[in-house]
């Protein structure tokens, strides 16, 4: 039987590391590019764009993140695609954070003074020029923390995608117990990597926090 | 797509899907009940407790909130063994939901705490209450009140989260939608029934956790 060191669980993992930071980077930006969509959607004039995406991110936010996993799995392949685990994983994770996002961004636009609006509309500016130009640069300050707060939840998100068999960190740390019979060591070393992954993201959202604490500066 | 959708399969298994529901309203009731007393607690100590106490408590709400809850659940299942604490599936399955909302409540109190207005404080001082009685009887209860909307939340988020356990054979509802995909080979129909299931619990939990908390705080907050 061959001997497995600590280093060789840890290169292991390490090694497997690097799809779960490459999955939660396109769910980010995929979920961010998507949940802006909603955001339009959500704000906008139309009752049926509103409701349209109010029952999306209803949808979303109310069914487990493995549901939504396991019947972009097996619910693609109805459509006669063969679906391969990264795709099924990307589609789920970019759609659910998208739910997400588009709901913490809209506390942000909504924190936003009506004054703000109607100011830029008596200037005469249409909707995306009010959006553009007034709206959006504010909302930006306020919505970078809880922004990144939220990668956070999408790199550990990104744990789930294992049970659909996408082989990322935990479903590393899966295949090295089966072969070491070292599931303390193994999994607990998973669970530092995570923490190394996700800390830093959430220690930067806090002193983002106190740093651009513009909601408050003016009250 | 010439798929027929056929979710008369489900029902010869119904047996199963209730069984599925009870487990992860069980799995909820005590996680939401060990869970929020355990955050309390913790920020109880990380706001007002003893120095000592404060770096303990605010590791383990690091740890846990920057982790995975489905590895903190293999850790517990297939870790804990290896230095001989042997735990039954539902057992480590409920002490996870404990740990993992503990943490995440911890930090959702801690804010209602320190929002509470100083002045609350010294009043109870005034009173000749010790620190602890203070936060008993003074401050606690309105702290929650504050909070209570955004603690609602984190405990739908962590009954959704609970569908994980199905991982270590724990018989919750997820573990019946695979069971049943893994009979009848109908995996849509299984899985979508099981996600509306969910996501009417998810409302269902939502309107009882509101319902309770004008139970719990009759009266309105003091602005």
């Amino acid at each position: 039987m061959i001997e497995f060191s600590t280093w060789d669980i840890l290169r292991n993992l390490l090694l497997a590391t690097r799809w779960t930071i490459l999955l939660s980077l396109v769910s980010f930006v995929g979920g961010g590019a998507v949940g802006l969509l909603l955001l339009f959607l959500r704000i906008s004039k139309r009752k049926a764009a509103r409701a349209f995406a109010t029952y999306y991110i209803e949808l979303f936010q109310g069914t487990p993140l493995l549901m939504q996993l396991f019947i972009a799995f097996f619910g693609l392949g109805l459509f006669g695609v063969d679906v391969p685990a990264w795709l099924a994983a990307g589609l789920a994770l970019i759609l659910w954070s998208a739910s997400f996002l588009a709901e913490i961004w809209r506390g942000c636009v909504e924190s936003i003074a009506k004054g703000q609006w109607e100011a830029s509309a008596s200037l005469g500016m249409g909707r995306l020029q009010q959006m553009r130009y007034v709206v959006f640069p504010q909302a930006l300050k306020i919505a970078v923390p809880p922004t990144v707060g939220f990668s956070v939840q999408v790199v550990k998100g990104t744990a789930l995608t294992s049970i659909i068999g996408f082989v990322e960190l935990s479903k590393a740390g899966t295949v090295v117990t089966n072969a070491t019979f070292q599931p303390f060591t193994v999994y607990g070393l998973v669970a530092l990597i995570y923490f190394a992954l996700c800390w830093p993201l959430s220690r930067s959202s806090q002193i983002l926090e106190r740093k651009l604490n513009v909601a408050h500066r003016n009250h | 797509m010439n798929y027929v959708f056929e979710f008369g399969w489900l029902a010869q298994y119904y047996l199963q899907i209730v069984k599925g529901v009870l487990i992860t309203l069980e799995l909820i009731a005590i996680g939401a009940g060990f869970g929020i007393s355990l955050g309390i607690f913790c920020a109880w100590a990380r706001a007002l407790g003893p120095s000592w106490l404060k770096p303990i408590v605010a590791t383990y709400v690091e740890l846990i909130r920057n982790t995975p809850f489905l590895i903190q659940l293999f850790f517990i299942f297939f870790g804990l063994p290896s230095i001989g604490l042997h735990l039954g599936e539902l057992t480590a399955a409920n002490i996870a939901m404990v740990i993992n909302l503990g943490a995440y409540t911890c930090e959702i109190i801690r804010a209602g705490i320190q929002a509470t207005p100083k002045g609350q404080f010294e009043a109870g001082a005034s009173l000749a209450m010790t620190p602890f009685e203070t936060f008993r009887h003074v401050v606690l209860l309105p702290s929650l009140q504050r909070i209570w909307p955004a603690l609602c939340s984190q405990v739908v988020i962590v009954m959704l989260g609970s569908s994980v356990v199905s991982q270590i054979a724990a018989e919750d509802l997820t573990f019946a939608a695979n069971f049943i995909q893994s009979r009848t080979f109908r995996a849509f129909e299984a899985y979508m029934v099981s996600t509306a299931i969910y996501l009417g619990l998810a409302i269902l939990l939502r309107q009882v956790l509101v319902v309770l908390g004008s139970f719990i705080f009759p009266r309105r907050l003091a602005r």
